[in-house]
């Protein structure tokens, strides 16, 4: 119990800081609006008023956290989930194509760094345009990737697992390229003293040796294509999804919506990285590569 | 019985490096009998392993020429001809013991039958019998090294080739690992080319003693033991054997007023 506590205790404290920090910052931003409402009913506002009225607007400049902890509350357990308004079917919008787009984006980079690490040409024909792909801003590019799949009649998850895709394959293609590449001399030269075939070394040496690095860029890549996922729901037109749920929120001055959505963004986010890292702790143990 | 399974004739190996060539060999020449234990001792970088590696077609030479079994080094490897045992035991943290024994058994195709055959009987040899299920973090240093010595000898080639197997144990642990090993030799009778940096193991082991020294990289000696086929520890206090330790000495110390 005691050690519980010991391990928590910073962590709690951290967030208490967080959330104070907060608060004084929803009554100092909101604080405007209602000096000026006060002002045209020339009324003049108490502190504790002042706080009271700042931490319970209705379109508040920065919602309080209780304010934002009812509001994904609601989202997610106060509607029927099969319903526009509930956090849990446009979280569920995005996971789908988050899912989508990490299996074809961390597909793409394994396979690409097998090419890589066999192929001399390949390693410098593929990497420098890897590299490219991933200097080009997501935001340039999202839009385009809709409007050119929407044009050709697709539209939904597809276009934005790929943008999802795009995101992810990258840190896998590096973190696998790198693990491909751990096997040191010695180990090489026992194939070799075996006469081993390229596919047997890398089946049984190169592959297995590679899984730590896979899994580390894996944790990356899931939730690069969670970011991706949403930025491809931004797009005007996307009416599902945790993006569309931001972007909606953000033209409506929902503010309290944003950020329920944001939050709803983030617990998903850790919650795909961490079901990578119990498979990861899992995989490696079994394999006496845990750390 | 007597016929000669390594012949080296003026062999000689050049590395090409940045900072101009390194002739980590230079006119070797050696022969190796069936069934000899050879011992290569000689300061660092004399080009022991070098050498060794030549033998297991890991490096290929520059002049002269190496022959195994009549066979250029490559296609000796390719037929099998030898077990090579590294400085380090390199076994693979996901296979158990036996997983790693059977790893060059499978990738030369054996059958799986014929692979538990053959684990079951190099473990034995080993004395690790009942460590076949274990994972290597769960042995000591000593016997991850009999294990790669076992996986080295599963797939029964007639020469094995160790560099520095045991250089990272202490000395306890070596004795008793030096005294496995001649049993195993006499067992097998197999041909042994063994690196090592110190002068007694070299001496309680071999039959034939190389002894090498740098710039250029090369044979300054070759001393064949007196000492009989069986050796217990103890033949260490005998006068024959420190009369060949002192020629060994006397060797090296050769090798170094060159240069
Ligand atoms: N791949 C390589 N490229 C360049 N030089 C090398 C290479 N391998 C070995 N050498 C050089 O060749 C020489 C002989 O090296 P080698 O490893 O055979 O020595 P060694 O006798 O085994 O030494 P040690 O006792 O330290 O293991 C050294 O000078 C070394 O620097
Ligand atoms: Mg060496």
């Amino acid at each position: 119990m005691t050690r519980v506590w010991r391990n928590a205790a910073p962590v709690l404290t951290v967030l208490m800081v967080i959330i104070a920090i907060w608060y004084l910052g929803a009554v100092r931003m909101n604080a405007t609006w209602e000096r000026d409402q006060a002002a045209r009913a020339s009324e003049e506002l108490t502190t504790s008023q002042m706080i009271t009225r700042t931490l319970t607007q209705d379109r508040p400049i920065l919602p309080a956290p209780h304010q934002v902890a009812v509001g994904l509350y609601d989202g997610i357990a106060g509607q029927a989930i099969t319903s526009r308004r509930s956090l849990v079917w446009h979280a569920w919008v995005t996971l789908s194509a988050t899912l989508a787009g990490f299996a074809i984006g961390a597909g793409a980079g394994i396979l690409l760094a097998v090419g890589i690490v066999h192929s001399r040409s390949m390693d410098q024909s593929v990497m420098p345009w890897a590299v490219a792909s991933q200097t080009v801003p997501i935001l340039a590019i999202a839009p385009m990737v809709i409007v050119v799949f929407a044009s050709a009649g697709i539209t939904g998850l597809l276009p934005k697992a790929i943008i999802a895709a795009w995101l992810s394959f990258f840190p896998v293609l590096v973190g696998m390229v790198k693990g491909l590449r751990t096997p040191d001399a010695m180990q090489l030269d026992q194939m070799k003293s075996w006469s081993a075939s390229d596919n047997q070394q890398f089946w049984r040496l190169r592959l297995p040796s590679s899984l730590p690095y896979l899994f580390t860029s894996l944790k990356v890549a899931i939730a690069a294509a969670l970011v991706g996922t949403i930025v491809g729901e931004l797009p005007a037109g996307a009416t599902a999804g945790l993006g569309a749920r931001l972007l909606s929120g953000s033209y409506y001055g929902q503010t309290v919506q944003i950020w329920s959505a944001l939050f709803a963004a983030a617990l998903l986010a850790a919650g795909l990285v961490a079901i990578v890292g119990i498979i990861e702790k899992a995989t490696l143990r079994r394999m006496g590569l845990a750390r | 019985m007597d016929d000669t399974v390594i012949k080296a004739q003026g062999v000689g190996l050049t590395f090409q490096t940045a900072d101009g060539p390194i002739h980590a060999l230079k006119d070797v020449d050696l022969d190796i009998d069936r069934g000899e234990f050879v011992s290569f001792i000689g300061p660092s970088g004399c080009g022991k392993t070098t050498f060794l590696r030549s033998i297991a077609a890991l490096e290929t030479v520059t002049a002269g020429q190496i022959s195994v079994n009549g066979m250029t080094p490559d296609q000796a490897r390719k037929a099998r001809a030898y077990g090579y045992v590294f400085q380090a035991p390199g076994l693979y943290p996901w296979r158990t013991i036996r997983g790693n024994i059977s790893l060059p058994l499978e990738i030369m195709g054996f059958s799986r039958e014929e692979r538990a055959k053959r684990i079951a009987h190099v473990l034995e040899l080993v004395e690790l019998e009942n460590f076949g299920g274990k994972y290597p973090w769960q042995l000591s240093g000593g016997m991850q090294q009999r294990a790669s010595i076992a996986r080295a000898l599963a797939f029964d080639a007639d020469i094995l080739l160790m560099d520095e197997p045991f250089g990272a144990l202490d000395e306890i642990v070596r004795d008793r690992l030096n005294e496995a090993l001649l049993t195993l030799w006499a067992k097998t009778q197999k041909t042994i080319g063994f690196v090592t940096h110190s002068i007694p193991e070299a001496v309680y082991l071999s039959t034939k003693i190389v002894v090498m020294s740098p710039r250029p990289g090369r044979i300054t000696r070759v001393i064949q033991s007196t000492l009989p086929r069986e050796r217990p520890l103890e033949i260490r206090d005998t006068p024959e054997f420190i009369a060949l330790a002192h020629e060994v000495r006397e060797g090296l110390r050769e090798g170094h007023s060159y240069d």
